[in-house]
Parts: C-alpha cells; structure tokens; sequence
C-alpha cells in the first residue's frame, strides 16, 4: 500500500491504495448494498467484495480519470452525461465559493432574486 | 461596471455575484477593493463553478430567475466601454437588455431562448473536456506544492491540449505558471486560435455588438498599454 493523492472533482483527499489501484469504496461514499456499490440514489451492480478498481468504477460510471504514477495522483473528473443531464434540468446547480475576504456565499442564498453570475478573472 | 449594476438594480431585486476565476484570494483582492463591490465577490481557486457551468472563458455571464432556473445561458457581455474597440463587444445591448428582464419587462428574454433547448444554445461539455478538468486539478494541484513546477507544467500542457478551447485552462494557468496572461504568449495563443478559424468569444446571438451600437454610443479607443499601467496601480495601491 502507498499513499496517493486523490482528486475527486475538486475535493482532494489522501488515500492508500496499492499499485492496482484498488480502495476501499466507502473513501469515495460508495456503499455496498445487495444490489451492487450505491451512492445517493446510484447503484452500479457490480459485486464488491473487499476493494474496489478505481478504473473500473471510473468507467462504469463514465468518469474520465488521468493518472499521475511517479507523483501518485489520480484524479476523477464528473461525467460528460452528469454535466450535460443537469443542463437539460434548466437548474442551475448550486454551490458554495469564498468571497476575496474568505467569507463562504451559496447561489442558493439568492433564491427569490434574479441573479446574474459574472464570471471573469485578474488575468 | 457592475458594482453600478448592482447599485442600480439590486433594488429591483437583482443579486449580482461575480466570480473571479483566479489562483488565490489576492489575485482579484486589488480589484474588488478599488470598485468598491458590495455585492458578493467569490473566487473560485479549484475551477468548481467553472467545470459545474463549463466556464471556458472569461467574461462569461449567467441569468438565473427567482425559481434558480438558467434563463439565459453562457454569454459574453461587458458592461464597461473600456475594452469594447478592442474585443468588438459593446455593453448597450446587454445592459438594456438586463434592465428590461430585471424590472419584468414582456419579451425582455428573446423568445428564442426559451423556445430552443438549453444544449441547442450552448455547447455542453464532452468526456475529453472533462478528461481536461481532470488534468488542470492534477496540475493545479502539483503547482502548489514546493519543487513540483515541472511536472505542474506538464499536467497544465495536457489539459490545455485536450481542451484547445478552454481558455480559463490556457490562459488562467499562465499567471502559475510564471508567463505573463496578457503578454505575447497571450496574443499568439490567441492569434493561432482565430487564424484555425475559431471564435475566441461564444456569445448568444440576439445580444451580439452590431455597428449601430458604435454610432449610437462611441466608445474610447482601447489602450492597452495604459489600462495595465492602471491595474498596476490598483495592484499596488489595494495591496494587503
């Protein structure tokens, strides 16, 4: 077992997993249940005995995954589908972002007031 | 710009929030502080709400109604004249238009937003531009940790490479990077991007800059030179 970093979305964690890249599923909030490894209201039937593939689970759930081996960071990116499912809603999803003083605002706050969202940048 | 939004139309029940999708807390610290925003001005360090709303520009600008529903989705609009001789985008026809759907106006949202599917009007992101977000969090992730800019670099490479488009990755990891976001690297990125016969800016077409936008309100010529000559100054008179 080694130490790798684990970049799923934009939440890193420290995890062990050995060279195959097997972890105990319940790191990513996967749960086994007997119709397969379930997370919310996702179940993927497959039978998880003790570890689970990371590459597998990445796959079966359309999750690209990049690799670093010598730095030994993985990262799992959200599905095409997921992104393009919660377009197709018309919601705009929520989320939680610091202000420039570190102060945390949700979206959601906002609900009842029209909102316009500016993205830009200092560069 | 749209601290005057917020000042005007926040009374109309209008939350303006803008996100800086920059590297750290400072980076957008100098600005917000010299226009006095009151509205919430976040930062998005990790590329959340870039990757959740497939941001791959900036300005990129959304309108949420009160029921939290996209009404009009990523669109490029300024609300200031500064850059408009430059990037041809003209703030007229954008303001209006928010003003008129702010205050409830009938037929302020063209019809053909709500009429053609929100992925007919933008593009939504594919595996192997998510394969990209994937790549930057390696990047960003090594690029700040002491004696990792190599391999950083390698990482931001990638992603640049399998998302070409996505400029918050090309050009928002110049500044981590050590390359100047707004000097030459910038211009022939840009340049080699346009000349591949690519639009640099993907703006929803019933607010797009025409000419008469030009006729009805001049706009100064764009000096680029001394608009850093300014940002420098409120980097340096807002530092903390």
């Amino acid at each position: 077992m080694t130490t790798w970093t684990l970049i799923d979305e934009q939440r890193r964690m420290t995890v062990e997993m050995g060279a195959d890249l097997r972890l105990d599923p319940s790191i990513l909030g996967w749960q086994r249940k007997p119709e397969g490894l379930c997370r919310d209201d996702v179940c993927i039937p497959i039978s998880a005995d003790k570890s689970l593939d990371l590459a597998e689970i990445a796959h079966l759930l359309g999750r690209p995954m990049v690799i670093d081996h010598d730095e030994r960071i993985v990262a799992l990116a959200a599905s095409a589908t997921e992104r393009t499912e919660t377009w197709r809603t018309g919601m705009a999803p929520d989320f939680e972002l610091p202000d420039v003083d570190g102060v945390m605002h949700r979206l959601s706050d906002h609900r009842g007031r029209k909102v316009v969202l500016y993205a830009y940048a200092s560069w | 710009m749209w601290q005057a939004v917020h000042e005007e139309l926040a009374p109309f029940g209008l939350s303006v929030i803008t996100i800086a999708i920059d590297a750290s807390l400072a980076a957008p610290r100098p600005y917000v502080r010299a226009a006095g925003a009151t509205h919430p001005s976040l930062v998005d360090t990790e590329h959340r709400v870039a990757d959740l709303y497939n941001f791959v520009n900036v300005p990129t600008v959304l309108w949420i109604d009160e029921a939290g529903r996209i009404v009009r989705p990523n669109d490029v609009h300024y609300v200031s004249t500064e850059y408009s001789s430059y990037t041809k985008f003209h703030p007229r026809k954008p303001l209006q238009a928010l003003r008129a759907w702010v205050r409830g106006e009938a037929g302020a949202l063209a019809p053909e937003l709500a009429e053609q599917p929100i992925d007919q009007l933008v593009a939504m992101p594919t595996s192997t531009d998510q394969e990209a977000r994937a790549a930057y969090a390696i990047g960003w992730h090594l690029a700040q940790i002491d004696g990792k800019s190599d391999a950083a670099e390698r990482w931001f490479q990638r992603a640049g490479e399998l998302a070409p488009h996505d400029f918050t990755i090309r050009r928002g990891s110049m500044p981590i990077r050590g390359i100047d976001p707004a000097g030459p690297a910038f211009f022939e990125m840009t340049a080699a991007w346009r000349d591949a016969g690519h639009e640099y800016y993907l703006a929803l077409p019933d607010l797009k800059t025409s000419d008469d936008d030009f006729e009805v309100e001049p706009v100064p010529e764009t000096d680029i030179a001394s608009i850093r000559a300014k940002d420098q100054r409120i980097r340096e008179d807002f530092a903390t």
